[in-house]
């Protein structure tokens, strides 16, 4: 057998383009669907695990799959903005403890994520390096966001500006980094977190600005009617908070009032989760709640429908390829017809070159298969990876 | 060596016979095939070689009945005894000169190649004058290398019935006489015995006896037509 192998190999080797090309061939075919299987495979389950991990999410009333995607990786759109008043609702249930989360801003291409302390704990996020944020103005980074903009603890960050032409809308804020998350290999790692009030100070709903009654600000000053000031543009507006003018910071109108884009209820038991979901139902109802399991099942149910249709198309590719790879093998055989006939005349034995036409197929065969298992075994290995790098990113 | 008793064949698609009712060639006899093409000398060389079995008749060679033995026997009997030269060589492209002359050790289990069987075959193709183009293709060898091949991978098993279908008749007059010399020698050497078919009638003072196929030739069946039979 051995001798066969080899005269196998040496066919194979001096017709070395024809097999490097039937061999990819059949490790492409056989690579493509094992390799999507594990991707969608991998993907469902990172996806799954977030959604998983989620119990509860309230917000305005729209599109269910955008409040997930913006609450739990920080993607899509801003859904629908709610209120503060939604959090505030939430805990007055005593059915579960709100987290409010306000992801609308960046900071050089990093979401700022508005939340409370609450959202460390309920994530199991650890702190790495420095502390979480304590004060109005400070932000702690996940590990690919310290990381992608090379920051650390004490180091400053500015928000982006929502639009270079939108003089009257959201200025940027220079934050001071508190600290630096551990990696949780989660859409976290990428993402900027600060104080929710921070996030309002963003928005320009909280601001600071030089004192009015001071004597250096006299001439800002257009009217005095009692304790209200009215002054002009020319007002400095506090752009960094610092310990000096961090008691200027100061809210305007009703705090329940303040946007929020989603809030996580953290339902204390299953009960209260039933309970719950039961209060959002309403008619005249403006949250909605969902379940970010259910909501990301139906999106992967759609991503599985499609997979089944790449499958379908890849098989029929697969079929082509091996009818096209018979082809190739027969004609070869036709070909080489005379050489068989010399090695039946000089008494070669027929299981030997019946073995010798086969074998040269087999290690075609295998040859690609194995290939196709290494790929796919490296893709499973590192697709993981990949995926959380690209739900992070 | 050889002895063949009334012996009748005929090609199933054809109207082609040939019938050869005695014909005995000694031990070491060293004996020429002659005749008009498609005569059947080719044929006469497959029958002896139990590559084709007669209808009739007995093919005795080696002191072997070939024409009884089955289909494994006689291929085992080919590749074990005998020594098998054609007129196109029939190398294998994607063989190197050495792979195609221990060929017959590869595709048969009764065969063992060793270490003494692979420096034989560097030692005949170095007697042969193409000991450096071991690792060369066929396709970068002249006519007469590629032919010197292939009488090597015939003498490889030593054999000591050489059966040579025209092995000059693609070579050049001074190829002709080295292939022919280097056949004749190893029969001189190793007492076999050569019959070799032809058509050039400057080779046959060399041969101690020259057969003249046209006596076998029957075509009161039909013709004969078609090219070598």
């Amino acid at each position: 057998m051995r001798d066969v192998l080899y005269l196998a190999w040496r066919y194979l080797a001096y017709h070395r383009l024809n097999t490097l090309i039937l061999t990819g061939s059949i490790t492409l075919i056989v690579f493509l669907p094992a390799a999507l299987n594990v991707l969608v495979g991998q993907s469902a389950r990172e996806l799954t695990a977030r959604a998983e991990a989620t119990p509860l999410l309230v917000g305005a009333k729209g599109s269910p799959l955008e409040l997930v995607l913006s609450s739990l990786y920080f993607e899509s759109d801003t859904p629908a903005l709610a209120t503060y008043a939604l959090a505030v609702r939430l805990k007055e249930t005593g059915l579960a403890l709100p987290v409010p989360l306000y992801v609308r801003f960046q900071a050089r291409g990093h979401p700022i994520v508005g939340t409370t302390l609450d959202y460390f704990g309920f994530r199991r996020l650890r702190v790495a390096a420095g502390r979480t944020m304590a004060v109005l103005g400070e932000c702690v980074l996940g590990s690919a966001a310290a990381e992608g903009l090379d920051l650390e603890p004490g180091d400053s960050l500015v928000s982006s500006p929502e639009s270079v032409f939108d003089l009257a809308g959201v200025y940027p804020l220079k934050m001071k980094v508190a600290g630096v998350l551990a990696p949780s290999y989660t859409a976290d790692d990428r993402a900027v977190f600060v104080d929710l009030k921070t996030a309002w100070v963003i928005e320009g709903l909280v601001h600071g600005h030089q004192d009015l009654s001071a004597p250096e600000a006299a001439s800002t000053v257009l009217k005095r009617t009692g304790d209200t000031i009215t002054a002009n543009a020319s007002v400095v507006q506090f752009n960094e908070i610092t310990a000096e003018n961090i008691g200027s910071f100061h809210f305007h109108g009703d705090l329940s009032d303040y946007p929020v884009s989603a809030v996580i209820a953290i339902p204390h038991d299953h009960k209260s989760s039933t309970i719950l979901m039961g209060r959002y139902e309403g008619a005249g109802e403006v949250s909605q709640i969902v379940g970010p399991e259910t909501v990301m099942t139906e999106l992967l149910g759609t991503v599985f429908t499609v997979q089944g249709f790449v499958v379908a198309a890849l098989a029929l590719v697969a079929l082509a390829t091996a009818a096209t790879a018979a082809l190739v093998f027969l004609l070869s055989y036709r070909l080489r017809r005379r050489e068989i006939e010399t090695m039946v005349k000089i008494g070669g034995a027929r299981r030997s070159i019946a073995a010798l036409l086969v074998s040269e197929v087999l290690v075609v065969l295998v040859t690609g298969v194995l290939l196709a298992g290494a790929l796919t075994a490296l893709t499973s290995r590192f697709g993981s990876e990949v995926i959380r790098g690209v739900l992070t990113s | 060596m050889i002895e063949i008793s009334n012996l009748r064949f005929r090609y199933p698609e054809g109207e082609f016979a040939l019938d050869v009712p005695e014909l005995v060639v000694e031990r070491g006899e060293r004996v020429a095939v002659i005749g008009p093409s498609g005569s059947g000398k080719t044929t006469l060389l497959h029958l002896v070689a139990g590559i084709r079995t007669p209808q009739a008749g007995r093919v005795v060679a080696r002191e072997v009945e070939v024409s009884a033995l089955d289909e494994a026997g006689r291929r085992d009997f080919r590749i074990r005894y005998l020594g098998l030269i054609f007129q196109e060589f029939e190398l294998l492209e994607y063989l190197t000169v050495l792979d195609n002359i221990l060929l017959p050790y590869r595709i048969a289990p009764i065969l063992r190649l060793g270490r003494d069987v692979r420096e034989r075959a560097a030692a005949l193709a170095c007697a042969v004058g193409i000991g450096d183009k071991l690792r060369r293709y066929p396709d970068r060898l002249s006519h007469g290398e590629r032919q010197r091949v292939a009488v090597c991978r015939a003498l490889l098993t030593q054999p000591d019935l050489l059966l040579a279908d025209e092995p000059t008749g693609n070579l050049d007059p001074a190829n002709k006489g080295k292939v022919l010399e280097i056949l004749l020698d190893y029969a001189e050497a190793h007492g076999a015995t050569l019959v070799t078919v032809t058509h050039d009638h400057d080779l046959l003072p060399s041969f101690a006896r020259v057969i003249d196929f046209k006596d076998f030739y029957d075509l009161s069946g039909g013709s004969g037509e078609g090219g070598e039979r």
